[in-house]
């Protein structure tokens, strides 16, 4: 089936198998490999990605269900090289240690911000317990949040 | 020295991985790639009456469907076990073969049967489903302890009572002495349950080989790639080491679950050449709760022996601990050399014995998970310590400063020789303790758990002081305890004409931070900046023979071969500087990245001298050209972290559910390079470890299944699940090493699981609850509150 959407301001228009996940599409067709894999129950959040405004785990969407959407992944949160204030705190406040989970987190942070611009702890770690890391104890990946909520 | 050791710099690697930009095993690709699915067994033991590729390989897409069969006719082994321990009579342990794939019987779900290679995944995926394979279905044992009584069902024929080895430590008869004379004996028994690594990138491997060369490049998520070389090539598949090339780019986690060789990236490699194209192979999650090595599975009887004072006289432990269904690489050493050895804890217990029986069961293998051994033992001395000071009404942390070894520094102080084979480096274990009282203000926090308890609501408070053993290892050392391999590392420096320098790192990095840490030790050296530097690990053909990372070994084994290589250069350059200054090297004194005279303004700079090397115009007589050097470091001893943990714990009355209120730690690393990796790296580890005491476990019921096969099912801990840890540190420096630093990897993992237990045990106390099997799910707790 041809399935056309728009990627971080690209068009890009694929001939895939119906049964095709978005994140292998994304992964796989466009070659986008910022956005990972890490469960096959949509548990992880490694795939989290934006689709039209709004957060979605890739793993959940056929990439045929993905026609005509507007998607943003990792690698289109920086824009004209400067990278979002998100990713920046990320850096400052080492939310990150083996950078697997990071995109995921840092997309759905991104949502989180874009509802609550002044989170509380509490909120950002309810709003983060669909992304799972197993490495920085989630501790400054909230340090992280809380930073960005003060430039975003 | 310069200014950046000590400080929180920013990681340098972060800059890929926040734009998606890290390359990870399954990001690359091959042109004329094939994609590889496992066909595993449904059943935990079983015959295989036969198999039947002929419908999966008449789908249209598919390569070729290989067997256990033509792995047996091909002659391959398997992977292998890198370390033997000993029956106590002297026999050798029992090492039962692993073939890449079964050809006769399945022994754990997940056990791999068939491997079918196609043009897609999806392909692979459809085809996979058409192997039939007929199994006749046996009985299965998953508990330790039952699988090494008589008439247990037997996962090898040939392992009688399927114990790999008995073994023991310590001194039977004084510990039993120690015993008949105690005024107080405590005692427990707990499962140090199985628990599922998920780290959360999955295994994944890209085989190829290349007629032309002759050669082999294996892209696989591995800690260790030369490891991965030396197994794969010297004992799995018969390549010579210039043949394979092995590259673990970015890895996404391991916590030791990608230590190990595994059959199942072995037989990609295997099969590339077979079918003359790259193989590629993730695993998916599911496959990785059933392939990837899980750990802890001790099941233990313990006892502890107190004077009339509350000295502790005596500690005995009996352990059976499950290797799973084959031995993985380290398997045999994780239940002896990294658990039994540790039973001395922090204390000056003068009688200890541990007792192990290692035995294999109908499960997923068993290997080294975050801790590795240190936090079964730690487990059991914290648990026996807390248990034991409430039983003779002394507070626990008074209980503990009474029995802690006294400080020691290593150097005016002799290191502290242990009742179970180790000595102790250095250690300040009642300095981290009080420290933690403070930073906890423990004398308010009993006031408040006494009033929050009058109010209904029911608070406690858990200690845990642990030490661990690592910076693995002397290489004498450990041969002589069975280890296969050595254990030191291996660094090059290399200076570039202009000064600027890379860093080849035998250690692997995929969370740790190495790219940042130890560029800051080779920058302060030299005196140049951050920017100067680079850091280059993972790929066999570039790095040298360094054996990687695990046991919280990078900064104290291989920061220490890079502090080789930088004396090396250092020396080497002092040399060229003093042929520029026309005085003897004798003269010199290097200083922010000067070569000086002693005593005067003539200096010539670090980029100056690596340019000369190179470009050796006016040059000393018989000095060759370069700056570039290579160094081994073999440890001198094993190092020692150590520190205390306080848990403070509110659970729910209604329905069990335990939630964490503070979490204190002070731990003591040895000196510190970089204060935020070492919070980090803390962060996580108690994350890791709290996991284990209150969400995670590996259920199997008695069919051998893995009931929580998913991360649906098997409780991972989430940022909901935590409250802000307090973390903090004490520096009693590693006298035997350049850096005077210890590890800090695993202590964090380490040292959370006794305490949490230990506090909630105190928050039931009202229950007259003395012990509670982990994890402490909600209904564990209140199952037990009702009992």
């Amino acid at each position: 089936m041809e399935v056309s959407m728009t990627v971080n301001g690209t068009s890009y228009t694929h001939d895939v198998e119906p049964r095709t996940l978005l994140v292998t599409h994304l992964r796989e067709n466009l070659r986008l490999t910022g956005t990972h894999v890490g469960c096959d129950t949509s548990s992880c959040g490694a795939c989290t990605i934006i689709v039209d405004g709004e957060t979605v785990k890739s793993c959940t969407l056929l990439a045929v269900q993905c026609e005509g959407a507007e998607i943003k992944t990792i690698e289109g949160m920086a824009e004209n090289g400067k990278l979002h204030p998100i990713q920046e705190s990320f850096r400052e406040k080492h939310g990150l240690q083996c950078g697997f989970c990071t995109p995921g987190m840092i997309l759905s942070s991104w949502q989180l911000l874009e509802r609550n611009p002044n989170p509380s702890e509490d909120e950002i770690r309810h709003s983060l317990e669909g992304n799972f890391c197993r490495c920085t104890g989630y501790q400054n990946i909230v340090t992280a949040v809380q930073d960005a909520a003060t430039k975003v | 020295m310069g200014d950046l050791i000590g400080k929180s710099v920013k990681r340098v690697e972060d800059n890929r991985f926040i734009k998606g930009e890290g390359k990870y095993t399954d990001d690359f690709n091959m042109d004329n790639q094939t994609h590889a699915v496992y066909v595993r067994s449904p059943h935990a033991h079983a015959n295989i009456k036969g198999v039947d590729t002929s419908k999966a390989e008449a789908l249209d897409g598919v390569v070729k469907v290989f067997t256990g069969q033509d792995i047996a006719d091909a002659g391959i082994v398997g992977s292998i076990c890198g370390w033997q321990v000993d029956f106590k009579n002297g026999d050798t342990m029992k090492e039962p073969g692993h073939p890449i794939m079964v050809a006769d019987k399945v022994r754990h779900v997940g056990d791999a049967v068939a491997l079918v290679i196609a043009e897609s995944k999806n392909i692979a995926r459809d085809a996979a489903g058409l192997v039939e394979v007929n199994y006749e279905v046996l009985d299965a044992v998953v508990n330790p302890k039952e699988a090494a009584q008589d008439g247990a069902p037997l996962v090898h024929d040939d392992v009688p009572n399927n114990t790999i080895y008995d073994w023991e430590l310590g001194n039977k008869e004084e510990t039993d002495a120690a015993f008949e004379k105690a005024h107080h004996i405590t005692e427990l028994s707990y499962h140090n349950q199985k628990l599922v690594p998920n780290a959360i990138e999955p295994r994944a491997a890209l085989g190829h080989f290349d007629s032309n060369e002759d050669k082999y490049t294996l892209y696989t998520t591995s800690q260790n790639p030369h490891l991965a070389r030396l197994v794969i090539g010297a004992f799995v598949l018969s390549i010579p080491e210039h043949k394979l090339r092995v590259i673990s780019p970015d890895v996404g986690g391991g916590f030791g679950s990608k230590i190990f060789v595994y059959n199942d990236e072995c037989g990609v490699l295997w099969a590339a050449k077979q079918i003359g194209r790259p193989v590629k192979w993730t695993a998916d999650r599911t496959e990785a709760f059933f392939t990837d090595c899980h750990g802890r599975d001790h099941v233990t009887d313990a006892k502890i022996a107190l004077d009339k004072e509350g000295k502790i006289i005596g500690l005995r432990t009996k352990t059976y601990a499950s290797l799973g269904a084959y031995l993985s690489n380290f398997s045999s050493c994780v239940p002896t050399y990294l658990h039994g050895t540790l039973m001395q804890g922090l204390y000056t217990t003068p009688a200890i014995h541990v007792d192990v029986t290692a035995v294999v069961t109908h499960t997923v293998p068993v290997d080294a998970l975050r801790g590795a051994g240190r936090p079964e033992a730690t487990y059991g001395i914290e648990r026996l310590v807390e248990t034991a000071a409430r039983e003779i009404g002394m507070d626990p942390a008074e209980f503990r400063l009474k029995n802690f070894i006294p400080p020691f520094d290593g150097v005016k102080q002799p290191g502290y020789q242990t009742q179970v084979a180790l000595q102790y480096d250095s250690g300040n274990y009642e300095g981290a303790l009080k420290k933690a009282l403070k930073n906890a203000n423990y004398e308010k926090l009993k006031k408040d758990r006494d009033k929050a308890r009058a109010e209904g609501k029911l608070l406690g408070i858990g200690f845990s002081t642990y030490i661990e053993a690592c910076g693995i290892a002397p290489s004498a050392v450990v041969g002589s305890l069975g280890a296969r391999v050595g254990l030191y590392d291996a660094a090059s420096i290399r200076v570039h004409p202009t000064g600027k320098v890379t860093i080849y790192s035998g250690a692997h990095s995929h969370g740790q931070g190495h790219e940042t840490t130890f560029s800051q030790i080779v920058a302060d050296s030299f005196g140049i900046g951050m920017e100067d530097v680079n850091v280059v690990h993972g790929d066999t053909e570039s790095v040298p023979f360094g054996m990687g990372t695990y046991g919280s070994r990078s900064l104290a084994v291989c920061g220490s071969a890079i502090m080789k290589s930088v004396d090396k250069v250092k020396e080497k350059g002092a040399r060229i500087a003093a042929h520029k200054l026309e005085c003897s090297p004798d003269d010199l004194e290097f200083a922010n990245g000067s070569w000086t005279v002693k005593g005067t303004d003539k200096s010539v700079g670090f980029g100056d001298v690596a340019l000369t090397a190179y470009v050796p115009h006016s040059y000393p007589e018989n000095e060759e050209p370069g700056l570039d050097f290579a160094s081994f470091y073999d440890p001198a001893n094993f190092v020692f972290p150590f520190g205390a943990h306080i848990c403070v714990v509110e659970v729910d009355k209604e329905t069990g559910q335990v939630k964490i209120v503070r979490y204190v730690t002070v731990d003591d690393a040895g000196n510190i390079i970089n204060p935020m990796i070492v919070d980090g790296q803390v962060h996580g580890g108690v994350a890791h470890g709290i996991g284990q005491a209150l969400y995670e476990g590996a259920v199997y019921d008695d069919s051998g299944q893995l009931l929580n096969g998913s991360m649906l099912d098997y409780c991972m801990p989430r940022a909901d699940n935590f409250p802000m840890f307090e973390t903090d540190t004490t520096v009693t420096p590693c006298p035997h090493n350049p850096l005077g630093v210890k590890g800090i990897g695993e202590a964090g993992t380490i040292g959370s699981t006794p305490a949490v237990v230990n506090a909630v045990i105190d928050a039931l106390s009202d229950y007259g609850v003395k012990d509670l099997q982990m994890p402490l799910t909600p209904q564990s707790v209140w199952a037990a509150m009702q009992s």
